[in-house]
């Protein structure tokens, strides 16, 4: 397209116009070729994880004292460096999806059981589930909060602000959860939506600043990142605010047990009703988006807010709804962690959730479905990490250059066109976004 | 300097832009290339200036075959083009701009201004272009601008100039001088190649004329050919260049505006205590140079701007403060002026884009819901009722030309219920089918009772479809006229002149005419 790039204004619009005059035709095959072909941005997605996995395993096979060592021989025993060197990166990475997805030792643990029976009150069926249990529960929150920026992007805003409606959400769903006494579910449930309040007042605080101002929604939101967390800790620092009584440690009481969200397969797996939620917000955004005039607004501001106005929408009371949901949808994720993992609210409890969240809903192409399963993915690396220290020395912190070696290769779809050879074409999608620039 | 293409051919992947042109410009000609949008004009002339690379065929200069790896080359070769958009640094002077990339110095190193502005004086007097070198560009009128881009080629010692579309920013005035500079230019060894889709300009200046079709030469014809073969060589078929249409039977006043005052958020005024009614079944046409606060009289008729002052009334209903959404449902239907930025959502269906004003209505929502059913049902009828030519409703509207996109919104509006057809531009960059379909819609809208209102800078387009026309300058009326006017005395009113100006004395050229509605908030 180097040509299209040089020729000026004019020139490009006519050709445009040339160009689109002639659709293009063909049988189904050739066209699922071409768009494979093409390079769209589901399959640059795809070959960007794959790609993160191979540089990643290259990343720790060559930061491995043992390997180095084998290839310091490397003249002496060429094929002992390369196996050396082999082992270790795909070791981690046997490691990492036994502690995430299925570990094979956990089922030959339940066919050695005397009974069914047995094996399933000794916990040996939970065993081998528990990999995916986990997996689930680190996905939740991060599902929820890359809905979050996913949601927002639609409607083309970019919420940098998930953590801050996040810690909104679980400071209002913990103060719920120990500060009322009600009857269990009707307790679940007021947290939950207390949660969805928090997070969606400070996403509606940042949706009317813009609206009504024209403060840039990254500024602001970053911003109110870096207050809410202070104030947390503000919260945290007092007996008379939040911080539990008889301490001098930021932490607040505990949730009472009515407050937690149910566990969905007993008390030896911590899936719980959270993974339910987060789900069922997916789908919820996608009907809200596709299937509802208030979705039809949001995505008709977010691909071209002039002709949206032109057609009578109202641009700036979409934006604070907009803010509002998305608000909403972080202070959920804030929830379920409280409600469905760490009882207590810490200085520890937002962990990263709500800076992953981006990279989620960048990774899920800001589609509820792609959340879903980008937030599966980092779920399940999150929850293979540690097995994989464990079993073979590679440090946490690998899941951590994976994850952003694949935003890396995500956000530059001309260079993963490259590396496989696919024809360029379709500008745009997430990572449009992230190389233009906001609002481009 | 005989300047020939050899079948050139450019392809840009299954398209053909060009298929195997051949083109011969004489020494001294002016050489019109004519042919609708799309059919590789403008692709023809950057391979030609050396911003693409054709895939077969060459350039052969005094018959030597040449190659143009980039704009320099071709500069170097004598050849220059005028942009359509100009490229001027606003706030260098024209002797500035000229020397841009060419800068010589003074031995002690420093610019040679002295130089720079003796050259464009030099040229500016031998082509008649009455070009002052040290005006500051930004202040300077858009024709003007234009001279200093010709200037500019002249003083790189172009000895072909390309004009891309040059009169599509020009008043009648402006082109009649442009028309004056190029005799000159072609007394004096020049030649030119006149890019455009405009028949008659075509046919005022040119030597020869070839027409281009869908990337082919389909014909090379002399100026003296009628407009209407020239009109079908281009379409490919025959096409009715002026609508037919009956006398107006203007009814009641639809749209009122009284006083209208525009200003931006600098505090510019735009549209300046203008007043004017539509009537039921009339088509009041608004005609002037862009830029003279056209596009916010229509954003503010919208509400897409505040209006600082004056009223709107559509049917006796104040409208002033509505908000866009109030404005549509209170019966406005609205093609905007640019259908990409503010017509269209380009990555949306065109079914969506077609109820992208009435989504919320029913029977496309039924409270919350879309309903998807009524949505496709509703394309599939207004695709077949415009004719609008794509692969499926479902198709990306972005794909559609140019002439379809503007049916996509033809159908939008025209089918939700109203009683004033607002639209400005309405036929800007459509070849001349899409033009006499849209025309033809419009003229339909008014014979059924609708008030129109079109705003366009197209003195073709008001002549064929108003019942009357206002002439807009500077914010301001400066007259109405019916549509027997001759041009250049609307050239006149464009220009500024307005009937306070020429006062009672000057000849009152309307006295017969039979759809003038005088007086109207003059």
């Amino acid at each position: 397209m180097s040509d299209q790039a040089a020729s000026p204004g004019p020139a490009a619009a006519e050709k445009k116009e040339e160009e689109a005059e002639q659709p293009s035709h063909g049988s189904f095959g050739q066209n699922l070729r071409d768009s494979i072909l093409e390079g769209n941005t589901i399959t640059v997605t795809v070959l960007a994880i794959f790609t993160a996995f191979v540089v990643g395993g290259l990343l720790n096979a060559f930061t491995n004292t043992t390997v180095l060592h084998a290839w310091g021989s490397f003249f002496s025993a060429p094929g002992h460096a390369i196996t050396t060197a082999w082992d270790t990166a795909v070791g981690a990475y046997v490691e990492m999806f036994e502690g995430s997805i299925f570990n094979p030792h956990t089922v030959a643990a339940l066919f050695q059981q005397a009974s069914f029976a047995t094996a399933v009150h000794d916990g040996y069926l939970s065993a081998v589930f528990n990999p995916l249990s986990e997996t689930c529960v680190q996905a939740t929150p991060l599902i929820l909060a890359g809905l979050a920026v996913a949601l927002p992007y639609q409607a083309g805003l970019f919420n940098i602000g998930a953590q801050s409606q996040l810690i909104g959400g679980m400071i209002l769903a913990t103060y719920l959860g120990y500060g009322v006494s009600l009857p269990f579910f009707v307790h679940v449930v007021v947290c939950v939506i207390g949660g969805f309040v928090g997070g969606a007042a400070i996403g509606w605080l940042v949706g009317e600043l813009k609206a009504r101002t024209g403060a840039h929604e990254v500024v602001v939101t970053i911003m109110m990142n870096y207050i809410m967390l202070y104030f947390l800790a503000y919260l945290l620092s007092f007996g008379y605010l939040m911080q539990a009584p008889h301490t001098s440690n930021e932490i607040t009481s505990p949730i009472a047990g009515d407050a937690h969200l149910p566990l969905l397969f007993g008390s030896h797996l911590r899936i719980n009703a959270g993974f339910l939620i987060a789900l069922a917000c997916a789908a919820g955004v996608w009907w809200l988006l596709n299937r509802t005039t208030t979705g039809f607004e949001f995505r008709s501001i977010g691909k071209n807010p002039s002709a949206a106005r032109v057609a009578g929408m109202n641009v700036e009371r979409t934006w604070v709804l907009v803010m509002l949901i998305a608000g909403g949808l972080a202070g959920l994720s804030g929830a379920t962690v409280i409600q469905g993992t760490d009882f207590t609210l810490n200085f520890q409890s937002y962990g990263s959730y709500g800076i992953t969240a981006i990279t989620v809903a960048l990774l899920g192409l800001g589609r509820p479905l792609g959340v879903v399963l980008a937030g599966l993915l980092f779920g399940a690396l999150d929850a293979g990490a540690p097995l994989m220290q464990a079993a073979t020395g590679t440090p946490v912190s690998m899941v951590l250059v994976l994850q952003a070696v694949i935003v890396l290769f995500v956000a530059a779809p001309p260079l993963i066109r490259a590396t496989y050879r696919l024809r360029g074409a379709r500008a745009g999608g997430v990572g449009g976004v992230m190389s233009k620039g906001w609002n481009a | 300097m005989e300047l020939e293409l050899k079948g050139i051919t450019k392809r840009f992947g299954s398209l053909v832009a060009n298929d195997r042109i051949d083109l011969t410009v004489a020494p001294g000609q002016v050489h019109a290339l004519l042919g609708e949008n799309g059919a590789g004009k403008t692709t023809l002339m950057n391979v030609l200036y050396g911003l693409l690379q054709p895939d077969e065929g060459e350039i052969v200069l005094d018959n030597k075959a040449v190659r143009f790896g980039s704009p320099k080359d071709a500069i170097a070769a004598g050849i220059g083009m005028v942009h359509q958009h100009f490229m001027l640094v606003p706030v260098f002077t024209v002797a500035e701009n000229v020397t841009l990339g060419i800068e010589e110095t003074r031995p002690s190193g420093l610019l040679d201004r002295r130089k720079a502005r003796k050259d464009v004086r030099e040229l500016s007097q031998r082509y008649g272009l009455e070009v002052d070198p040290d005006a500051v560009v930004e202040d300077l009128p858009v024709g003007i601008q234009q001279r200093v881009e010709i200037v500019k080629a002249l003083v790189r010692e172009a000895t072909v100039l390309i004009l891309d579309e040059p009169t599509a920013v020009l008043t009648p005035a402006e082109t009649e001088d442009l028309f004056r500079i190029i005799r000159q230019l072609q007394d004096g060894g020049k030649s030119i190649v006149f890019i455009s889709h405009k028949l008659k300009e075509v046919q005022a200046i040119a030597d020869t004329i070839t027409v281009l079709r869908r990337g082919k030469v389909v014909g090379e014809r002399p100026p003296g050919t009628t407009e209407d073969e020239l009109a079908s060589l281009m379409v490919g078929r025959d096409v009715q260049l002026r609508v037919s249409k009956q006398a107006a039977k203007p009814g009641d006043v639809v749209l009122d505006v009284a006083d209208l005052t525009v200003t931006d958020e600098t505090g510019r005024v735009w549209v300046n205590g203008m007043s004017f009614q539509v009537r039921a079944g009339e088509i009041l046409g608004v005609a002037g140079v862009q830029g003279n606060g056209q596009t916010e009289l229509c954003e503010a008729l919208m509400g897409l701007l505040p209006t600082a002052s004056g009223r709107v009334t559509l049917s006796g209903r104040d409208l002033t403060h509505a908000t866009p959404a109030q404005r549509l449902h209170a019966g406005f239907a609205y093609v905007p002026e640019d259908r990409q930025e503010d017509g269209l959502i380009g990555e949306f269906s065109v079914a969506d884009n077609m109820v992208l004003d009435m989504y919320s209505r029913p029977p496309f929502a039924s409270g919350i819901n879309l309903n998807l059913g009524a949505i496709a049902r509703n394309a599939a009828e207004r695709v077949q009722e415009f004719d609008v030519r794509t692969t499926s409703a479902t198709a990306p509207v972005s794909t559609l030309s140019g002439g379809n996109q503007q049916k996509v919104i033809l159908a939008r509006e025209l089918s939700h219920e109203h009683k004033v057809l607002l639209a400005s531009q309405p036929t800007r960059g459509l070849d001349v089918g899409s033009i006499e379909f849209v025309h033809r819609r419009i003229v339909d809208q008014r014979d059924k009772g609708v008030a129109v209102l079109i705003v366009s800078a197209e003195l073709d387009e008001i002549y064929a479809l108003a019942d009357r026309i206002a002439v807009m300058y500077e914010g301001k009326i400066t007259g109405f006229r019916p549509p027997t006017v001759p041009v250049e005395e609307l050239g006149l009113l464009m220009a500024g002149a307005s009937d306070e100006d020429s006062g009672p004395s000057g000849p009152e050229p309307t006295p017969s005419a039979p759809t003038a509605i005088p007086g109207a908030g003059q």
